[in-house]
């Protein structure tokens, strides 16, 4: 033959229904993603296999540096707190540390964690409602600041101070209403009904235990500024009663995080952009509300306070993507199409609550139609997108999907399939593994066989 | 460059909103009409909307090509390039924006759109964000206007022992963008409460049912504090959904000083709508203002200020030539009428989303 | 040749049932379709709107899925589970 073929797209059909809303865009086939920081897509799953999470070391240390850049440049001095459980993986928390960030860790593992990787225990945060006495015997040793959540906790650790003589300084967490958000009222203690005064109390009566910070968390991916700046004002309110009638002396205000990233949240009827205010604004927000407030403590010749931040989304979530290929393809009774992907909510935790980005690797021609993206799940939940307007994709076909580089690292699960690798790319385009695909040995190896059960399976002929 | 008149009547004028559902029409056609039945108007209206089903873009007497626009969640950089492709064909000189979720994107956007050589006129950011629901109260109360007391919640256990701080059934409801409704007793709040924080989020804002008439009033900002062409309406009848039915002229003076004292305030720019409640002891009490004009912008029209006319000169510097004092008990009277669409025209919009100038 | 009921191919009682149904469907190049009966409307893909043009002439399917191996870059295979699932979809769509 030797007139040139023409390309084959697969044959589709959709019928147009009026009087519901009409998407309309532009034709797609020009958005893709063909490169990350400057990196092959194609390369990377020819060299570590798909599905695949993928770092870029720059994006973190870019987003950690304009973090503090914003608050340091309105108020001094900042420590930011990386939180452990957004992404506790070696080389995230390192890269975080090299910046000058501490550890926020939440269990005695995340602590054990912290530690092995060269963290010292002054420079981490121990906060949760569940800490374990030996842990906390550690973290009196050791100097750790325990941020404590309820009064069972705080006796305990006040024994375990006596007990071992050591002046224990510590941070207490509270709850309230800002008007702005869900009150978190399960973590810490309540302001409104006196329980916060009252520890704080009992700690100014402990020989062992010096009250000296105060934390709150009001939410997560919060979008109104004005939620922090109540936060702020409850908490230096706070600090000025307890100072005067507890004997304490407070060095430093933990507004926990919550700063929302650029991901959709499913429900959201405006543009990210337009929602999710800029680390300027938060800033702007906390920094000026706190410098109000403190202004005449610090006329009285107290020490100033540090302000402590412990974001985990914002630096971390649009540093990592999951690329993720097509392994099959249905068209549904209702007629939209719909790709069985080889990465499903077992990789990706936050499909639960977000719409996340989805971008073809390569230019695909054809018309956009709306798509289901299922994940390799045999389970009816295991759904990337639920609704999304794509061209056809055939099996083999790669989409890289985004921001997911908060929470999925931790709260993944091994059902089923193997984890796979975890690879960062560096700012001089070197590529590494940061943590290898799982392999049977590695879940096997948790197991053992009782004798008895070793083979004789009596299986019929 | 100056503009006279005479140009301001060969300008072609994207107008949005070209939705039309009988029951809950959206300005932009009542819009295109204002310009439209301007003496020696010969410009081109562009209608442009957001679905295959909003008549504006098909009625040749108002619109003269029609355009889909992509959806606000699609974000702006969609919205800017189809401007721009729009801009190629159609050479638009003003736009204006007539359903509030557009305000904010074309706010954001107005730099890059007034280099395709398209001028609206549009409040500021923070002008803007001063009348979203949950702030409004704030600026009304600085400069003595009141409002149906309001509060933010995060929690529906709120319902149950409200009473105790002083809040008694009926009560409205909130979303913080959008959404509202009227509950007689804590299960309908508790209901409400649900349904509106699924679709738009926390916290949700209960408000004080003031029980009275409804007063409207539409009129342009011209961004120095200074409020140009006021025209007032009353409801006399409203659909199922609330909506105006039919609505006169008024002249509301409590209303009208209102509305001065508020655009002063907020030295607003550009169209307006002030929604008031009257109680019954004749006090005012502010319950929205809406960024863009009203879908009865027709009925200033009639009754002697041509206001979409007014935007069109402020503009362009041009002495103000269609503002006459309002004639109070002008009525107008809503309807619905069919739209005839060929399958032609049909198939342009529903494939590629335009209507092109007939040829 | 079979004369039997079992169709050779899973395609030939699809268009056996089907032949009039797609030869009423208004095809237009930009790939707006109409159907006059039901007044419903539709788009289909360049791929998709050949195949209807080419159902329209022919109730072959071989010869069908002949002409479209010679014009196109596409396997046997692959274009019969393509048009298995196009046809999943017409049956759907033309009731």
């Amino acid at each position: 033959m030797t007139h040139t073929l023409k390309t084959w797209q697969k044959p589709s059909i959709t019928p147009h229904q009026l009087g519901t809303l009409n998407k309309f865009g532009r034709p797609v086939g020009g958005d893709y993603v063909e490169k990350i920081d400057g990196v092959a897509v194609d390369d990377l799953l020819r060299d570590y296999g798909s599905p695949l999470f993928v770092l870029s070391e720059k994006r973190l240390r870019d987003n950690i540096r304009q973090l503090k850049r914003a608050f340091e440049s309105r108020y001094q001095p900042v420590i930011h707190a990386w939180s452990y459980k957004t992404n506790y993986l070696n080389a995230v928390c390192a890269t975080l540390h090299q910046e000058g960030s501490w550890a926020e860790v939440v269990s005695a593992f995340e602590y054990e964690k912290a530690r092995a990787l060269g963290v010292p225990a002054s420079r981490i945060l121990f906060n949760g409602p569940h800490k374990k006495r030996a842990i906390l015997e550690r973290c009196v040793k050791e100097g750790a600041r325990i941020h404590i959540d309820n009064l069972d906790e705080l006796y305990l650790l006040d024994a375990i101070a006596r007990e071992l003589d050591i002046f224990t300084s510590v941070t207490i967490r509270l709850n309230f209403e800002t008007g702005y958000t869900e009150a978190w009222s399960r973590f810490g203690f309540n302001l409104e009904s006196g329980a916060a005064f009252d520890a704080a109390i009992r700690i100014g009566n402990s020989s062992h235990l010096k009250l000296r910070g105060l934390h709150s968390h009001v939410g997560t991916f919060i979008l109104d500024t004005r939620a922090y700046q109540v936060e702020v004002e409850k908490l230096c309110d706070f600090m000025e009663l307890i100072e005067q009638q507890a004997h304490a002396l407070i060095d430093s205000l933990d507004i926990g995080g919550g700063f929302a990233s650029q991901n959709a949240v499913q429900g959201l009827y405006l543009p990210t952009e337009q929602v999710v205010p800029t680390m300027s604004q938060y800033a702007d927000a906390i920094c000026s509300t706190l410098i109000t407030k403190t202004a005449q403590r610090e006329a009285q010749g107290k020490p100033r306070l540090t302000l402590i931040l412990e974001s985990g989304r914002a630096v971390v979530d649009d540093a990592e993507v999951l690329i993720s290929s097509v392994v099959g393809s249905k068209r549904l009774p209702d007629g939209r199409a719909s790709y069985i992907m080889d990465a499903g909510v077992n990789l990706l935790f936050t499909a639960f609550w977000y719409n996340h980005k989805v971008k073809p690797t390569r230019s695909l021609q054809g018309i956009a139609e709306e798509t289901v993206l299922y994940g390799p799940l045999c389970m009816n939940i295991d759904i990337v997108r639920q609704s999304i307007s794509l061209p056809p994709l055939s099996v083999g076909d790669s989409l890289v999907i985004s921001p997911v580089g908060a929470y999925n690292n931790t709260q993944w699960l091994q059902f089923i399939e193997y984890r796979p690798a975890i690879v960062m790319v560096h700012e001089n385009g070197e590529v590494s593994v940061i943590r290898r695909a799982e392999n049977l040995a590695d879940i096997n190896s948790f197991e053992s066989l009782p004798d008895h059960l070793n083979g004789q399976f009596n299986f019929s002929e | 460059m100056k503009t006279n008149t005479k140009k301001i009547k060969q300008l072609t004028i994207a107008v949005t909103g070209m939705n039309a559902r009988a029951d809950n029409p959206g300005p932009g056609v009542a819009v295109a009409r204002c310009l439209r039945e301007v003496i020696g108007f010969t410009g081109k209206i562009i209608g442009l909307g957001y679905d295959v089903l909003d008549p504006g873009l098909f009625q040749t007497e108002l619109t003269d090509a029609g355009y889909l626009l992509p959806y606000p969640s699609a974000g702006e950089d969609e919205l800017l390039s189809r401007l721009d492709y729009i801009q190629q064909r159609e050479k638009i000189d003003v736009l204006i924006p007539c359903l509030d979720a557009e305000i904010l994107s074309l706010i954001h956007l107005q730099e890059q759109i007034a280099a395709l050589g398209i001028k609206m006129l549009l409040p500021t950011e923070t002008q803007l964000q001063c009348r979203n629901k949950d702030r409004l109260h704030q600026f009304a109360n600085q400069i003595g206007i009141k409002t149906p007391e309001q509060t933010p919640i995060t929690s529906s256990s709120f319902f149950y022992d409200c009473a105790k701080k002083g809040w008694t059934y009926p009560l409205v409801v909130k979303g913080q963008f959008y959404d509202a409704g009227i509950a007689h007793n804590p299960e309908q709040a508790v209901g409400l409460f649900h349904r509106i924080a699924a679709v738009w989020g926390m916290p949700i804002l209960v408000q004080k049912l003031i029980e009275g008439d409804e007063v409207n009033l539409t009129g342009l900002g011209d961004g120095n504090g200074k409020l140009l062409g006021a025209v007032m309406m009353r409801k006399r009848a409203v659909t199922d959904k609330g909506k105006a039915w039919a609505g006169m002229t008024v002249h509301d003076a409590g209303l009208l000083n209102a509305a001065e004292k508020l655009v002063a305030g907020l030295t607003w720019s550009g169209p307006l709508e002030v929604e008031m409640m009257r109680d019954k002891h004749g006090d005012y009490y502010l319950i929205e203002i809406n960024p863009r004009f009203p879908a009865w912008i027709y009925l200033a029209k009639a009754s002697g200020n041509n206001l979409p006319w007014a935007l069109l000169e402020i503009l362009h510097q041009q002495p103000l030539s269609e503002l006459t004092p309002p004639i109070a008990g002008t009525l107008f009277i809503r309807y619905a009428q069919e739209t005839i669409v060929s399958l032609a025209d049909f198939e342009a919009m529903m494939m590629n989303g335009e209507r092109a100038v007939a040829v | 040749m079979n004369t039997q009921h079992h169709p050779e191919h899973p395609l030939d009682s699809f268009l056996a049932v089907y032949s009039d149904s797609l030869k009423r469907l208004a095809l237009n190049d930009s790939g707006f379709v109409f159907d006059p009966m039901s007044g419903q409307s539709f788009t289909v893909n360049p791929c998709g709107l050949e195949l209807l043009k080419l159902m329209q002439k022919q109730a072959d399917v071989t010869l069908i899925e002949q002409q479209i191996l010679q014009e196109f870059a596409v396997s046997a295979d692959v274009l019969e589970r393509n048009f298995l699932e196009f046809s999943e979809q017409l049956r759907r769509y033309l009731k």
